[in-house]
């Protein structure tokens, strides 16, 4: 069943410049239970998806229901299932960090002494106790950001909504956020959130959506993303130049496609199926020849590979190089 | 960071939906409270400003005007002055925390969507209320008396801060729709400063040039002093009598001018907060 549905939603934004389609036909859907990330570039409509499905604005165009609660018309509704934490941290600067989370259990109407437990509790959670009684004020922006999220898990909701929820995080609050995130989801905590990191998407969400103006021009799990660009690859590196051509029929003889050079034309690589054997089988053929390599190994195509690929220029440049080098080559 | 426990009822819901207002409102206000608690300036601004306008006000001009008992007469004139300024609290506070995000939380929680408003609001009537008694007090030691009766300065009293309470609404509006803290405030000091002092606040009308006399006779400041020194027994029967209508009738008007802004700004201001949200 899906938590969270979104059908042709549409934001315009009146900018002095004119009009800005931020939201340009968003499809959405995201079963229960599952992360579902938001890919984009920047100014591609995430934080404003994030708005309308949270009822921070209302869409333009297009229906959106969280938890079957239609958004705009059922907003109060909705907030009671859903926490969020948006892409700039939502808290008072005169309240303590105590204070701040305490206040938002108030007005989830969870009760005095409930409120003052949670807040305890989620202080201890994202490790802010020593700092759990000074004004937010004097917080650095990575406890700031913590304890906003700390905000969104205050009911326990079923639903979380978190717009870059690691930006500005140190390496080890990062890992941490992810260890929360990921608990969460095994107890059953529906998740939508936007990144930048692609790592992030890769390790924390079940589906990725890639949006780009205002539109999903992608979607699926990380691994069926990646496929759609071309399994694994094997590249490797030539001392010697005077090798290239042995190590190049090399390539092709257990390669799934034509060998690409690239630069100095002692780096090459080749579309592969079964990696492990491939790369072995090149190995040995290499050794034989007497050919000596500076580097050899798999690659395997990133998210980045995809996000770039999927959003624009500089995956075209990169094919325009790769077509005037096959010229140069051939 | 450890293991989340087991999902909770999310908002579960305690209380009728009034009691819910209530809770809402009161919660809003508590931050409002310790915010004034927190924010020196606001401290300063609120206690220290009263005393030094009464004292400067009574002691330096008392000399220059040409009435028996200017002290008597500048008080009402400082109360409906500190009050307005007092007011305008409200604006900023609502641009600031649209700049600062907290907006968007409030927004996203099952919260009354007045809430927010009503803490803000009586913020400002705290800091207000705060401020009165203050100045009551400096104005009692330098002479001010209130000469009709309990209710005359009660009635008195709740008028400045009626009148405060319903500007800081519209205040609030004006913060909501600028977004920037900076403008509102000195918004609030380009428009409050001639708006106070072109009216019966420091001088009485009958010394002012005709045109400033015009304006400030309908000027609802004017009523607001009017009416405070009808209601503490500070008017002066030596002056000839006020010729607008507002004046001959200030407690009227200034009732009449509470209930207009409250109509008014209250539902758009409820609209308003409806659909903001912060970048
Ligand atoms: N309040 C607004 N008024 C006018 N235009 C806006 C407003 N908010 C967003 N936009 C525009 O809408 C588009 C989408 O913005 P949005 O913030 O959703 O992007 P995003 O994907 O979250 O980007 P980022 O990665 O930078 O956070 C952008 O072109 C932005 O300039
Ligand atoms: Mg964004």
């Amino acid at each position: 069943m899906a938590i969270i549905e979104a059908r042709g939603l549409t934001k315009i934004y009146s900018a002095k410049t004119g009009p800005v389609h931020a939201l340009d036909g968003l499809d959405l859907t995201v079963p229960k239970g599952t992360v579902q990330g938001l890919l984009g570039p920047n100014g591609a409509g995430k934080t404003t998806a994030v708005k309308v499905l949270t009822t921070l604005i209302k869409p333009t165009d297009g229906e959106a229901s969280v938890a079957g609660l239609d958004v705009v018309r059922e907003a109060k509704a909705v907030r009671r299932s859903i926490g969020v934490s948006g892409q700039y941290a939502a808290v008072d600067e005169n309240l303590t960090g105590f204070e701040n989370l305490d206040m938002v259990g108030r007005l989830y109407h969870l009760g005095k002494k409930e409120s003052r437990r949670r807040a305890t509790e989620l202080i201890e959670m994202f490790e802010l106790t020593a700092a759990q009684n000074r004004p937010v004020k004097g917080f650095s922006g990575g406890m700031r950001r913590r304890i906003d999220l700390a905000g969104a898990l205050v009911t326990r909701p079923e639903i979380l909504f978190l717009d870059e929820p690691t930006t500005g995080l140190d390496p080890r609050s990062r890992l941490g956020m992810w260890d929360v995130i990921k608990n969460l989801v095994s107890d059953g905590t529906t998740v939508l959130l936007t990144t930048q990191y692609l790592e992030e998407a890769d390790q924390l969400a079940d589906n990725i959506a890639v949006i780009d103006g205002g539109k999903v021009i992608a979607e699926g799990t990380s691994d069926e993303l990646k496929a759609r660009i071309g399994g694994h690859r094997i590249e490797l590196t030539i001392i010697d130049a005077a090798d290239a051509g042995a190590a190049r029929e090399a390539l092709a003889r257990h390669g799934a496609g034509e060998p690409r050079s690239s630069g100095d034309r002692r780096t090459m690589e080749v579309p592969v199926e079964e990696g492990a054997i491939a790369l072995q089988r090149v190995l040995t053929d290499l050794s034989e020849a007497g050919v000596q390599l500076h580097d050899a190994g798999i690659r395997r195509p990133t998210l980045d590979d995809v996000f770039l690929k999927l959003t624009g220029r500089i995956a075209e440049e990169d094919e325009a190089t790769n077509e005037a080098e096959l010229e140069k080559t051939t | 960071m450890s293991v989340v426990t087991e999902q909770g009822t999310p908002g579960s819901s305690s209380g009728s939906p009034l009691a819910q207002w209530f809770s809402d409102g009161w919660i809003a206000t508590r931050r409002n409270l310790i915010k004034i608690k927190r924010v020196p300036d606001i401290l300063v601004f609120t206690i220290l400003q009263p005393i030094m306008f009464v004292l400067l006000f009574s002691q330096v001009y008392a000399g220059a005007m040409a009435i028996d008992n200017y002290t008597s007469f500048l008080m009402a004139g400082i109360f409906a002055q500190t009050v307005i300024f007092g007011s305008t609290y409200s604006g900023s506070a609502m641009a600031q925390d649209l700049k600062e995000g907290i907006i968007d939380r409030f927004r996203t929680l099952p919260m009354s969507t007045s809430a927010v408003l009503i803490g803000r609001t009586n913020g400002d009537l705290m800091i207000n209320g705060i401020s009165m008694l203050i100045m009551m007090g400096t104005g009692w030691l330098v002479g001010w008396r209130v000469t009709t009766s309990f209710w005359g300065l009660l009635g008195g009293i709740s008028l400045l801060l009626l009148f405060a309470y319903a500007f800081s609404w519209v205040m609030a509006l004006l913060g909501m729709s600028v977004r920037s803290p900076e403008v509102i405030n000195n918004a609030s000091f380009m428009i409050l400063f001639p708006l106070t002092f072109i009216s019966n606040a420091f001088v009485p009308l009958h010394t002012l040039p005709t045109v400033l006399r015009n304006i400030a006779e309908w000027n609802p400041v004017s009523a607001l002093v009017q009416s405070a020194r009808v209601l503490f027994g500070n008017t002066d029967p030596s002056f000839p009598p006020p010729t607008s209508w507002t004046l001959q009738n200030p407690v009227i008007t200034i009732i009449i001018g509470i209930v207009l802004m409250l109509l008014i700004f209250v539902p758009l201001c409820i609209r308003k907060f409806g659909s903001i949200s912060s970048r």
